[in-house]
Protein backbone atom coordinates (compact mmCIF):
# COMPACT_ATOMS: atom_id res chain seq x y z
CA UNK A 1 0.00 0.00 0.00
CA UNK A 2 3.02 2.29 1.14
CA UNK A 3 3.54 4.77 -2.13
CA UNK A 4 6.56 6.86 -2.84
CA UNK A 5 6.18 10.62 -2.96
CA UNK A 6 7.90 12.59 -5.65
CA UNK A 7 7.70 16.63 -5.29
CA UNK A 8 9.10 18.47 -7.96
CA UNK A 9 9.22 22.55 -8.25
CA UNK A 10 6.89 23.21 -5.11
CA UNK A 11 5.83 26.62 -3.96
CA UNK A 12 3.14 27.45 -1.90
CA UNK A 13 1.67 30.54 -0.42
CA UNK A 14 -0.58 32.45 2.03
CA UNK A 15 -2.47 35.05 0.39
CA UNK A 16 0.15 37.06 -1.47
CA UNK A 17 2.93 35.78 1.09
CA UNK A 18 5.44 33.01 -0.54
CA UNK A 19 5.93 30.38 2.54
CA UNK A 20 8.19 28.20 0.77
CA UNK A 21 9.93 28.00 -2.55
CA UNK A 22 10.74 25.59 -5.69
CA UNK A 23 10.99 22.33 -2.96
CA UNK A 24 12.02 18.89 -4.47
CA UNK A 25 12.38 15.87 -2.79
CA UNK A 26 11.53 11.94 -2.97
CA UNK A 27 9.98 10.46 -0.14
CA UNK A 28 10.46 6.31 -0.36
CA UNK A 29 8.11 3.80 0.17
CA UNK A 30 8.10 2.29 3.72
CA UNK A 31 10.59 4.63 5.21
CA UNK A 32 10.62 7.50 7.82
CA UNK A 33 11.88 11.00 6.71
CA UNK A 34 12.03 13.56 9.31
CA UNK A 35 11.69 17.48 8.86
CA UNK A 36 13.27 19.64 10.95
CA UNK A 37 14.41 23.37 10.85
CA UNK A 38 13.79 26.70 12.58
CA UNK A 39 9.80 27.58 13.42
CA UNK A 40 8.74 29.71 10.21
CA UNK A 41 10.79 27.90 7.89
CA UNK A 42 7.74 26.27 6.15
CA UNK A 43 7.86 22.92 7.41
CA UNK A 44 4.72 22.45 8.20
CA UNK A 45 3.05 23.91 5.76
CA UNK A 46 5.13 21.87 3.44
CA UNK A 47 3.75 18.59 5.31
CA UNK A 48 0.21 20.59 4.95
CA UNK A 49 0.63 20.66 1.54
CA UNK A 50 1.37 16.60 1.21
CA UNK A 51 -2.67 16.43 1.81
CA UNK A 52 -3.86 19.21 0.21
CA UNK A 53 -4.75 20.78 3.10
CA UNK A 54 -2.77 23.65 2.82
CA UNK A 55 -5.92 25.46 0.65
CA UNK A 56 -8.41 25.08 3.40
CA UNK A 57 -6.34 27.62 5.07
CA UNK A 58 -7.74 30.96 3.71
CA UNK A 59 -5.61 32.28 0.99
CA UNK A 60 -3.77 28.72 1.15
CA UNK A 61 -2.54 28.00 -2.60
CA UNK A 62 0.39 25.54 -4.04
CA UNK A 63 2.15 25.29 -7.47
CA UNK A 64 4.10 22.42 -8.31
CA UNK A 65 3.99 18.91 -8.76
CA UNK A 66 3.05 16.47 -5.99
CA UNK A 67 3.35 12.84 -7.25
CA UNK A 68 2.00 9.89 -5.44
CA UNK A 69 3.79 7.20 -7.41
CA UNK A 70 2.05 8.72 -10.47
CA UNK A 71 -0.61 10.54 -9.88
CA UNK A 72 0.04 13.89 -9.47
CA UNK A 73 -2.21 15.64 -6.19
CA UNK A 74 -2.69 18.56 -8.11
CA UNK A 75 -3.51 17.71 -11.19
CA UNK A 76 -6.77 18.47 -13.00
CA UNK A 77 -9.51 16.72 -11.91
CA UNK A 78 -8.14 15.58 -8.50
CA UNK A 79 -10.46 15.56 -5.83
CA UNK A 80 -8.42 17.17 -2.66
CA UNK A 81 -11.15 14.75 -0.94
CA UNK A 82 -9.95 12.02 -2.09
CA UNK A 83 -5.92 12.59 -1.56
CA UNK A 84 -6.94 13.45 1.78
CA UNK A 85 -8.18 9.95 2.33
CA UNK A 86 -5.26 8.57 0.70
CA UNK A 87 -2.77 10.44 2.90
CA UNK A 88 -3.40 10.43 6.27
CA UNK A 89 -2.67 13.33 8.90
CA UNK A 90 -1.69 13.16 12.62
CA UNK A 91 -1.48 16.50 14.32
CA UNK A 92 0.64 18.32 16.97
CA UNK A 93 -2.35 18.17 19.27
CA UNK A 94 -4.47 15.14 19.94
CA UNK A 95 -7.78 15.76 18.02
CA UNK A 96 -9.76 12.69 18.56
CA UNK A 97 -13.16 14.15 17.83
CA UNK A 98 -15.24 14.96 21.60
CA UNK A 99 -18.03 14.09 21.09
CA UNK A 100 -17.36 10.49 20.07
CA UNK A 101 -16.54 7.61 21.56
CA UNK A 102 -13.08 5.63 21.53
CA UNK A 103 -14.80 2.80 19.08
CA UNK A 104 -16.64 5.76 16.86
CA UNK A 105 -13.02 7.88 16.62
CA UNK A 106 -11.29 5.44 14.74
CA UNK A 107 -14.25 4.14 12.65
CA UNK A 108 -15.19 7.56 11.51
CA UNK A 109 -12.71 7.21 8.40
CA UNK A 110 -14.46 4.20 7.64
CA UNK A 111 -17.32 5.44 8.08
CA UNK A 112 -17.03 8.12 5.74
CA UNK A 113 -15.66 6.01 2.72
CA UNK A 114 -18.74 3.75 2.81
CA UNK A 115 -21.21 1.37 4.72
CA UNK A 116 -19.38 -1.75 6.64
CA UNK A 117 -21.28 -4.25 8.83
CA UNK A 118 -20.77 -4.25 12.39
CA UNK A 119 -18.51 -6.83 12.57
CA UNK A 120 -16.14 -5.72 9.79
CA UNK A 121 -15.63 -2.24 11.60
CA UNK A 122 -15.35 -4.50 15.01
CA UNK A 123 -12.02 -5.98 13.11
CA UNK A 124 -10.90 -3.04 11.89
CA UNK A 125 -11.40 -0.82 14.88
CA UNK A 126 -9.48 -3.49 16.95
CA UNK A 127 -6.75 -4.33 14.39
CA UNK A 128 -5.70 -0.52 14.41
CA UNK A 129 -6.04 0.03 18.24
CA UNK A 130 -3.58 -2.67 18.23
CA UNK A 131 -1.76 -1.18 15.32
CA UNK A 132 -1.39 1.96 17.44
CA UNK A 133 -0.30 0.11 20.87
CA UNK A 134 -3.23 1.13 22.49
CA UNK A 135 -5.44 -1.60 22.18
CA UNK A 136 -4.69 -3.09 25.77
CA UNK A 137 -5.26 0.49 27.62
CA UNK A 138 -8.96 1.10 25.78
CA UNK A 139 -10.04 -2.67 24.73
CA UNK A 140 -12.75 -2.48 27.97
CA UNK A 141 -13.74 1.13 27.25
CA UNK A 142 -14.51 1.26 23.89
CA UNK A 143 -17.90 2.88 24.06
CA UNK A 144 -16.33 5.86 26.43
CA UNK A 145 -15.35 9.05 25.07
CA UNK A 146 -12.10 9.61 23.74
CA UNK A 147 -11.32 12.97 24.96
CA UNK A 148 -11.48 11.19 28.46
CA UNK A 149 -8.12 9.80 27.50
CA UNK A 150 -4.59 11.19 29.05
CA UNK A 151 -2.74 12.96 25.89
CA UNK A 152 -0.19 10.03 25.20
CA UNK A 153 -3.36 7.75 24.47
CA UNK A 154 -5.53 10.14 22.65
CA UNK A 155 -2.46 11.02 20.26
CA UNK A 156 -2.21 6.91 19.67
CA UNK A 157 -6.13 7.01 19.54
CA UNK A 158 -5.41 9.76 16.33
CA UNK A 159 -2.41 7.39 14.76
CA UNK A 160 -5.38 4.08 15.25
CA UNK A 161 -7.73 6.62 13.16
CA UNK A 162 -5.42 7.41 10.59
CA UNK A 163 -4.30 4.08 9.90
CA UNK A 164 -7.69 2.01 10.40
CA UNK A 165 -8.40 3.78 6.41
CA UNK A 166 -5.23 1.90 5.13
CA UNK A 167 -3.29 5.04 3.50
CA UNK A 168 -0.50 5.16 1.39
CA UNK A 169 1.26 7.53 3.30
CA UNK A 170 1.08 9.46 7.02
CA UNK A 171 1.72 12.50 7.81
CA UNK A 172 2.73 13.72 11.34
CA UNK A 173 2.89 17.66 12.54
CA UNK A 174 4.81 17.77 15.42
CA UNK A 175 3.08 14.47 17.15
CA UNK A 176 5.16 14.41 20.40
CA UNK A 177 5.40 17.96 20.78
CA UNK A 178 2.27 17.99 23.58
CA UNK A 179 3.40 14.89 24.92
CA UNK A 180 5.76 13.95 28.28
CA UNK A 181 8.58 11.88 27.81
CA UNK A 182 6.83 8.35 28.27
CA UNK A 183 4.47 9.04 25.88
CA UNK A 184 6.89 10.31 23.38
CA UNK A 185 8.69 7.08 23.57
CA UNK A 186 5.71 5.21 22.90
CA UNK A 187 4.95 7.15 19.50
CA UNK A 188 8.27 6.79 18.86
CA UNK A 189 8.36 3.19 19.18
CA UNK A 190 4.80 2.89 17.45
CA UNK A 191 6.43 5.03 14.00
CA UNK A 192 9.44 2.54 13.66
CA UNK A 193 6.57 -0.75 13.78
CA UNK A 194 4.13 2.06 11.46
CA UNK A 195 7.02 2.05 8.51
CA UNK A 196 6.84 -1.37 8.06
CA UNK A 197 3.46 -0.60 6.35
CA UNK A 198 3.10 2.79 5.79
CA UNK A 199 5.47 6.01 3.96
CA UNK A 200 5.68 8.32 6.86
CA UNK A 201 6.83 12.00 6.97
CA UNK A 202 7.08 14.05 10.20
CA UNK A 203 7.92 17.17 11.14
CA UNK A 204 9.20 17.98 14.15
CA UNK A 205 11.59 19.97 16.64
CA UNK A 206 13.05 17.82 18.38
CA UNK A 207 16.39 16.77 16.76
CA UNK A 208 17.29 13.70 19.12
CA UNK A 209 13.66 12.29 17.60
CA UNK A 210 14.60 13.11 14.22
CA UNK A 211 17.92 11.09 14.68
CA UNK A 212 15.85 8.28 16.66
CA UNK A 213 12.89 7.44 13.89
CA UNK A 214 13.91 8.64 10.86
CA UNK A 215 15.77 6.99 7.98
CA UNK A 216 16.52 10.37 6.15
CA UNK A 217 16.09 13.86 7.36
CA UNK A 218 15.41 17.21 5.55
CA UNK A 219 16.37 20.33 6.69
CA UNK A 220 14.14 23.45 6.14
CA UNK A 221 15.65 27.02 6.95
CA UNK A 222 14.38 30.64 5.35
CA UNK A 223 17.00 33.47 4.63
CA UNK A 224 14.82 36.31 6.99
CA UNK A 225 11.85 36.24 8.50
CA UNK A 226 9.14 37.56 5.54
CA UNK A 227 11.58 35.38 3.36
CA UNK A 228 9.93 31.90 2.09
CA UNK A 229 11.31 28.46 3.49
CA UNK A 230 13.71 26.68 1.60
CA UNK A 231 14.85 22.87 1.73
CA UNK A 232 18.70 23.18 2.19
CA UNK A 233 19.25 19.71 2.28
CA UNK A 234 17.79 16.00 2.37
CA UNK A 235 20.14 12.67 2.91
CA UNK A 236 20.33 9.71 5.22
CA UNK A 237 19.67 10.77 8.68
CA UNK A 238 23.55 9.16 9.78
CA UNK A 239 25.18 11.66 6.97
CA UNK A 240 22.80 14.87 8.24
CA UNK A 241 23.59 14.51 11.74
CA UNK A 242 27.54 13.70 11.53
CA UNK A 243 28.61 15.19 8.27
CA UNK A 244 26.06 17.18 6.01
CA UNK A 245 27.16 18.77 2.90
CA UNK A 246 25.64 22.36 3.96
CA UNK A 247 27.28 24.61 6.55
CA UNK A 248 23.56 26.00 7.69
CA UNK A 249 22.77 22.21 8.64
CA UNK A 250 25.82 22.04 11.30
CA UNK A 251 25.14 25.28 12.34
CA UNK A 252 21.26 24.07 13.01
CA UNK A 253 22.18 20.54 14.45
CA UNK A 254 25.40 21.49 16.76
CA UNK A 255 22.45 24.70 18.33
CA UNK A 256 24.90 27.25 16.22
CA UNK A 257 22.06 28.69 14.69
CA UNK A 258 21.50 32.39 13.90
CA UNK B 1 24.58 44.62 68.03
CA UNK B 2 22.59 43.61 65.43
CA UNK B 3 21.66 40.01 66.84
CA UNK B 4 20.41 41.98 69.88
CA UNK B 5 18.29 44.35 68.23
CA UNK B 6 16.48 41.25 66.09
CA UNK B 7 16.25 39.53 69.71
CA UNK B 8 14.43 42.77 71.17
CA UNK B 9 12.08 42.95 67.84
CA UNK B 10 8.47 41.58 69.08
CA UNK B 11 7.45 38.20 67.53
CA UNK B 12 5.25 39.24 64.40
CA UNK B 13 1.73 37.57 64.80
CA UNK B 14 0.81 35.58 62.65
CA UNK B 15 -1.94 36.36 60.46
CA UNK B 16 -5.74 34.87 61.69
CA UNK B 17 -7.47 32.05 59.05
CA UNK B 18 -10.04 34.66 58.52
CA UNK B 19 -7.25 37.32 57.31
CA UNK B 20 -5.68 34.26 55.36
CA UNK B 21 -8.73 33.56 53.82
CA UNK B 22 -9.74 37.38 52.78
CA UNK B 23 -5.99 37.80 51.79
CA UNK B 24 -6.40 34.54 49.38
CA UNK B 25 -9.57 35.96 47.86
CA UNK B 26 -7.75 38.90 47.36
CA UNK B 27 -9.79 41.36 48.90
CA UNK B 28 -7.78 43.00 51.30
CA UNK B 29 -6.83 46.21 48.86
CA UNK B 30 -9.69 49.01 48.63
CA UNK B 31 -10.01 48.14 45.04
CA UNK B 32 -10.74 45.02 45.15
CA UNK B 33 -13.24 45.17 48.01
CA UNK B 34 -15.59 47.42 46.32
CA UNK B 35 -15.18 45.21 43.30
CA UNK B 36 -16.36 42.27 45.57
CA UNK B 37 -18.99 44.77 47.51
CA UNK B 38 -19.90 45.26 43.58
CA UNK B 39 -20.34 41.77 42.11
CA UNK B 40 -21.77 40.61 45.28
CA UNK B 41 -24.46 42.99 45.78
CA UNK B 42 -25.28 43.00 41.69
CA UNK B 43 -25.60 38.85 42.46
CA UNK B 44 -27.57 39.19 45.46
CA UNK B 45 -29.86 41.50 44.10
CA UNK B 46 -30.73 39.19 41.34
CA UNK B 47 -31.85 36.49 43.60
CA UNK B 48 -33.80 38.97 45.72
CA UNK B 49 -35.56 40.40 42.97
CA UNK B 50 -36.25 36.82 41.20
CA UNK B 51 -37.92 36.20 45.15
CA UNK B 52 -39.71 39.52 44.67
CA UNK B 53 -41.14 38.36 41.99
CA UNK B 54 -42.15 35.02 42.80
CA UNK B 55 -44.03 36.03 45.98
CA UNK B 56 -45.64 38.49 44.82
CA UNK B 57 -47.12 36.10 41.86
CA UNK B 58 -47.86 33.85 44.26
CA UNK B 59 -49.32 35.35 46.78
CA UNK B 60 -51.77 37.51 44.91
CA UNK B 61 -52.56 34.15 42.54
CA UNK B 62 -53.51 32.25 46.23
CA UNK B 63 -56.32 35.49 46.76
CA UNK B 64 -57.00 34.30 43.20
CA UNK B 65 -57.44 31.15 42.97
CA UNK B 66 -58.98 30.54 46.54
CA UNK B 67 -61.93 31.98 45.30
CA UNK B 68 -62.25 30.10 41.59
CA UNK B 69 -65.42 27.92 41.63
CA UNK B 70 -64.22 26.21 38.68
CA UNK B 71 -60.84 24.07 38.50
CA UNK B 72 -57.95 26.50 38.01
CA UNK B 73 -55.76 23.83 35.98
CA UNK B 74 -58.61 22.51 33.58
CA UNK B 75 -61.61 24.92 33.55
CA UNK B 76 -61.89 25.97 29.79
CA UNK B 77 -63.72 29.39 30.34
CA UNK B 78 -62.65 32.39 31.98
CA UNK B 79 -64.95 34.40 33.48
CA UNK B 80 -63.77 36.45 36.50
CA UNK B 81 -66.85 39.01 36.51
CA UNK B 82 -69.65 36.20 37.27
CA UNK B 83 -70.62 35.44 40.81
CA UNK B 84 -69.13 33.08 41.72
CA UNK B 85 -65.68 33.12 39.70
CA UNK B 86 -64.83 30.41 37.20
CA UNK B 87 -61.47 30.46 35.21
CA UNK B 88 -59.29 28.21 34.38
CA UNK B 89 -55.54 28.16 32.31
CA UNK B 90 -56.21 25.07 30.33
CA UNK B 91 -56.86 26.88 26.85
CA UNK B 92 -53.74 29.02 27.32
CA UNK B 93 -51.50 26.50 28.44
CA UNK B 94 -52.00 24.61 25.68
CA UNK B 95 -52.03 27.96 23.32
CA UNK B 96 -48.94 29.00 24.76
CA UNK B 97 -47.16 25.72 24.44
CA UNK B 98 -48.16 24.20 20.98
CA UNK B 99 -47.67 28.28 19.05
CA UNK B 100 -44.55 28.19 21.05
CA UNK B 101 -43.59 24.35 19.70
CA UNK B 102 -44.63 25.18 16.26
CA UNK B 103 -42.26 28.49 16.36
CA UNK B 104 -39.66 25.91 17.28
CA UNK B 105 -40.55 23.24 14.75
CA UNK B 106 -39.92 26.03 12.43
CA UNK B 107 -37.36 28.05 13.39
CA UNK B 108 -34.50 25.81 14.60
CA UNK B 109 -33.72 23.86 11.59
CA UNK B 110 -33.70 27.20 9.61
CA UNK B 111 -31.87 29.40 12.01
CA UNK B 112 -28.98 26.29 12.36
CA UNK B 113 -28.77 26.06 8.10
CA UNK B 114 -28.69 29.88 7.87
CA UNK B 115 -25.87 29.96 10.87
CA UNK B 116 -23.98 26.79 9.56
CA UNK B 117 -24.02 29.05 5.67
CA UNK B 118 -23.10 32.38 7.60
CA UNK B 119 -20.04 30.14 9.07
CA UNK B 120 -19.17 27.17 6.46
CA UNK B 121 -20.50 28.55 3.21
CA UNK B 122 -21.09 31.63 2.48
CA UNK B 123 -18.56 34.15 0.68
CA UNK B 124 -16.98 36.29 3.04
CA UNK B 125 -18.10 39.32 1.35
CA UNK B 126 -21.53 37.84 1.78
CA UNK B 127 -21.14 37.21 5.92
CA UNK B 128 -21.03 40.44 7.30
CA UNK B 129 -24.42 41.90 5.42
CA UNK B 130 -26.49 38.81 6.39
CA UNK B 131 -25.58 39.11 9.34
CA UNK B 132 -26.61 42.75 9.15
CA UNK B 133 -29.65 41.84 8.01
CA UNK B 134 -30.59 39.39 10.66
CA UNK B 135 -29.51 41.64 13.29
CA UNK B 136 -31.75 43.94 12.04
CA UNK B 137 -35.00 41.48 12.21
CA UNK B 138 -34.14 41.44 16.06
CA UNK B 139 -34.42 44.79 16.40
CA UNK B 140 -37.96 45.30 15.08
CA UNK B 141 -40.68 45.47 17.74
CA UNK B 142 -43.04 43.05 18.39
CA UNK B 143 -45.89 45.38 17.53
CA UNK B 144 -44.56 45.77 13.74
CA UNK B 145 -44.56 42.08 13.88
CA UNK B 146 -48.22 41.84 15.08
CA UNK B 147 -49.25 44.30 12.58
CA UNK B 148 -47.13 42.99 9.80
CA UNK B 149 -48.90 39.45 10.56
CA UNK B 150 -52.21 40.57 10.85
CA UNK B 151 -52.37 43.00 7.41
CA UNK B 152 -49.77 40.94 5.56
CA UNK B 153 -49.20 37.24 7.14
CA UNK B 154 -53.24 36.37 8.01
CA UNK B 155 -54.43 37.46 4.13
CA UNK B 156 -51.89 35.60 2.83
CA UNK B 157 -52.12 32.19 4.28
CA UNK B 158 -55.24 30.93 3.00
CA UNK B 159 -53.57 29.31 0.16
CA UNK B 160 -50.57 26.95 2.76
CA UNK B 161 -54.33 26.61 4.74
CA UNK B 162 -55.98 25.20 1.91
CA UNK B 163 -53.35 22.88 0.89
CA UNK B 164 -52.60 22.00 3.82
CA UNK B 165 -56.97 20.90 4.92
CA UNK B 166 -56.82 19.29 1.08
CA UNK B 167 -53.61 16.76 1.72
CA UNK B 168 -53.41 16.58 5.56
CA UNK B 169 -56.55 17.54 6.79
CA UNK B 170 -57.19 13.70 7.53
CA UNK B 171 -55.27 13.87 10.29
CA UNK B 172 -57.26 16.29 11.89
CA UNK B 173 -54.44 18.94 13.12
CA UNK B 174 -54.62 20.17 9.69
CA UNK B 175 -58.47 20.54 8.99
CA UNK B 176 -60.02 24.11 8.41
CA UNK B 177 -63.21 24.85 8.25
CA UNK B 178 -62.05 28.69 5.84
CA UNK B 179 -62.20 31.42 7.87
CA UNK B 180 -59.35 33.63 8.76
CA UNK B 181 -56.33 32.62 9.46
CA UNK B 182 -56.06 33.47 12.72
CA UNK B 183 -54.74 30.30 14.32
CA UNK B 184 -52.14 29.16 16.10
CA UNK B 185 -50.47 27.92 13.02
CA UNK B 186 -50.42 31.70 12.17
CA UNK B 187 -48.90 32.56 15.23
CA UNK B 188 -46.66 30.02 15.66
CA UNK B 189 -45.30 30.83 11.72
CA UNK B 190 -44.93 34.35 13.16
CA UNK B 191 -42.95 33.91 16.06
CA UNK B 192 -40.53 31.33 14.44
CA UNK B 193 -39.73 34.49 12.47
CA UNK B 194 -39.47 36.57 15.38
CA UNK B 195 -37.59 33.95 17.18
CA UNK B 196 -35.12 33.48 14.95
CA UNK B 197 -32.89 36.14 15.02
CA UNK B 198 -31.51 35.32 18.35
CA UNK B 199 -31.35 31.35 17.64
CA UNK B 200 -29.49 31.80 13.89
CA UNK B 201 -26.72 34.73 15.80
CA UNK B 202 -26.02 32.38 19.26
CA UNK B 203 -25.62 29.54 16.63
CA UNK B 204 -23.20 31.03 14.39
CA UNK B 205 -20.98 32.55 17.40
CA UNK B 206 -21.14 28.87 18.42
CA UNK B 207 -20.27 27.33 15.09
CA UNK B 208 -17.38 29.95 14.81
CA UNK B 209 -15.53 28.72 18.03
CA UNK B 210 -15.47 25.05 16.99
CA UNK B 211 -11.56 24.63 17.24
CA UNK B 212 -10.01 24.77 14.16
CA UNK B 213 -8.34 21.25 15.14
CA UNK B 214 -11.60 19.44 15.22
CA UNK B 215 -12.46 20.27 11.98
CA UNK B 216 -9.14 19.89 10.37
CA UNK B 217 -9.49 15.89 12.28
CA UNK B 218 -11.95 15.59 10.18
CA UNK B 219 -10.91 17.00 6.98
CA UNK B 220 -7.62 15.12 7.18
CA UNK B 221 -9.86 12.11 6.92
CA UNK B 222 -11.14 12.72 3.94
CA UNK B 223 -14.40 14.33 4.76
CA UNK B 224 -15.73 16.47 2.51
CA UNK B 225 -17.50 19.71 3.82
CA UNK B 226 -21.07 18.20 5.05
CA UNK B 227 -19.34 15.70 6.67
CA UNK B 228 -16.71 18.21 8.46
CA UNK B 229 -20.23 19.76 9.61
CA UNK B 230 -21.86 16.21 10.77
CA UNK B 231 -18.26 15.17 12.76
CA UNK B 232 -17.42 18.28 14.33
CA UNK B 233 -19.11 21.23 13.91
CA UNK B 234 -22.62 19.89 14.90
CA UNK B 235 -21.24 17.91 17.92
CA UNK B 236 -19.49 20.35 19.44
CA UNK B 237 -21.89 23.48 18.62
CA UNK B 238 -25.30 20.81 19.68
CA UNK B 239 -25.36 22.55 23.52
CA UNK B 240 -24.51 25.89 22.20
CA UNK B 241 -27.57 25.31 19.73
CA UNK B 242 -30.19 24.01 22.19
CA UNK B 243 -29.21 27.27 24.55
CA UNK B 244 -30.02 29.12 21.36
CA UNK B 245 -33.22 27.56 21.13
CA UNK B 246 -34.19 27.69 24.98
CA UNK B 247 -33.66 31.71 24.73
CA UNK B 248 -36.08 31.60 21.34
CA UNK B 249 -38.36 29.31 23.34
CA UNK B 250 -37.99 32.03 26.18
CA UNK B 251 -39.26 34.40 23.78
CA UNK B 252 -41.77 32.71 21.87
CA UNK B 253 -43.51 31.79 25.37
CA UNK B 254 -44.16 35.33 26.48
CA UNK B 255 -44.61 37.01 23.32
CA UNK B 256 -47.51 39.44 24.19
CA UNK B 257 -48.58 42.11 20.98
CA UNK B 258 -47.72 40.12 17.89
CA UNK B 259 -49.83 36.97 19.50
CA UNK B 260 -52.68 39.41 20.50
CA UNK B 261 -52.81 41.26 17.20
CA UNK B 262 -53.21 37.96 15.17
CA UNK B 263 -55.38 35.90 16.69
CA UNK B 264 -58.41 35.67 17.12
CA UNK B 265 -58.84 34.08 20.99
CA UNK B 266 -61.48 32.21 22.46
CA UNK B 267 -62.00 29.52 25.69
CA UNK B 268 -61.68 26.61 23.82
CA UNK B 269 -59.24 24.23 23.18
CA UNK B 270 -59.14 23.55 18.85
CA UNK B 271 -57.52 19.89 18.08
CA UNK B 272 -56.89 21.81 14.73
CA UNK B 273 -53.97 23.94 14.21
CA UNK B 274 -55.43 26.10 11.87
CA UNK B 275 -58.84 26.62 13.26
CA UNK B 276 -58.80 30.47 14.97
CA UNK B 277 -59.48 30.31 18.40
CA UNK B 278 -57.74 29.40 21.54
CA UNK B 279 -55.54 31.97 23.41
CA UNK B 280 -51.93 32.34 25.22
CA UNK B 281 -51.25 33.81 28.63
CA UNK B 282 -49.08 36.55 28.13
CA UNK B 283 -52.31 37.67 24.98
CA UNK B 284 -54.64 36.72 27.48
CA UNK B 285 -53.39 39.13 30.22
CA UNK B 286 -52.74 41.65 27.78
CA UNK B 287 -55.85 41.96 26.44
CA UNK B 288 -58.10 41.55 29.27
CA UNK B 289 -55.53 43.43 32.26
CA UNK B 290 -56.62 47.01 31.30
CA UNK B 291 -60.58 46.37 31.99
CA UNK B 292 -60.07 43.68 34.55
CA UNK B 293 -61.63 44.19 38.25
CA UNK B 294 -58.94 43.81 41.35
CA UNK B 295 -59.73 40.23 41.37
CA UNK B 296 -59.69 39.73 37.66
CA UNK B 297 -56.10 41.51 37.97
CA UNK B 298 -55.42 38.70 40.69
CA UNK B 299 -56.79 35.63 38.39
CA UNK B 300 -54.73 37.10 35.54
CA UNK B 301 -51.72 36.89 38.14
CA UNK B 302 -52.19 34.00 38.52
CA UNK B 303 -52.23 32.53 35.30
CA UNK B 304 -48.61 34.73 34.97
CA UNK B 305 -47.73 32.25 38.13
CA UNK B 306 -48.65 29.39 35.25
CA UNK B 307 -46.24 31.14 32.50
CA UNK B 308 -43.60 31.61 34.77
CA UNK B 309 -43.48 27.96 36.29
CA UNK B 310 -43.57 26.90 32.80
CA UNK B 311 -40.54 28.85 31.35
CA UNK B 312 -38.47 28.02 34.73
CA UNK B 313 -39.37 24.14 33.65
CA UNK B 314 -38.24 24.41 30.50
CA UNK B 315 -34.89 25.86 31.24
CA UNK B 316 -34.17 23.23 33.93
CA UNK B 317 -35.05 21.02 31.30
CA UNK B 318 -32.25 22.52 28.98
CA UNK B 319 -29.42 22.66 31.67
CA UNK B 320 -30.50 18.38 32.31
CA UNK B 321 -29.88 17.77 28.39
CA UNK B 322 -26.72 20.12 28.43
CA UNK B 323 -25.32 18.48 31.79
CA UNK B 324 -26.39 15.17 30.18
CA UNK B 325 -24.03 15.22 27.48
CA UNK B 326 -21.18 17.23 29.59
CA UNK B 327 -18.81 14.42 29.14
CA UNK B 328 -18.78 14.30 24.86
CA UNK B 329 -18.93 18.03 24.53
CA UNK B 330 -15.94 19.66 22.92
CA UNK B 331 -15.84 21.64 26.82
CA UNK B 332 -13.19 19.14 27.31
CA UNK B 333 -11.37 18.80 24.83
Amino acid sequence: MAKRIDVSGLTAYYGSHKAIEDISMTVEPRSVTAFIGPSGCGKSTFLRTLNRMHEVTSGGRVEGKVLLDDEDLYGTGIDPVSVRREVGMVFQRPNPFPTMSIFDNVAAGLRLNGSYKKSELADVVERSLKGANLWNEVKDRLNKPGSGLSGGQQQRLCIARAIAVEPNVLLMDEPCSALDPISTLAIEDLIGELKERFTIVIVTHNMQQAARVSDRTAFFNLAAVGQPGKLIEIDETERIFSNPSVQATEDYISGRFG
Amino acid sequence: MDTQQIADAPPPTPPSAAEQKRAARGATRPGDRIFLGLSRGSGILLLVIMAAIAGFLTYRAVLAISKDHGNFLTTLDWNTGANPPVFGIAVLAYGTVVSSIIAMVIAVPVAVAIALFLTHYAPRRLRGPIAYVIDLLAAVPSIVYGLWGALVLVPNLNGLFGWLNDYLGWTGIFSWQGGAARSMLTVGILLAIMILPIITNVSREVFRQVPQMHEEAALALGATRWEVIRMSVLPFGRSGVISASMLGLGRALGETMAVATVLSPDFLIHGSLLNPGGGTFAQNIASKFSEATEFGRDALIASGLVLFVITLLVNGAARAIIARRKEYSGANA
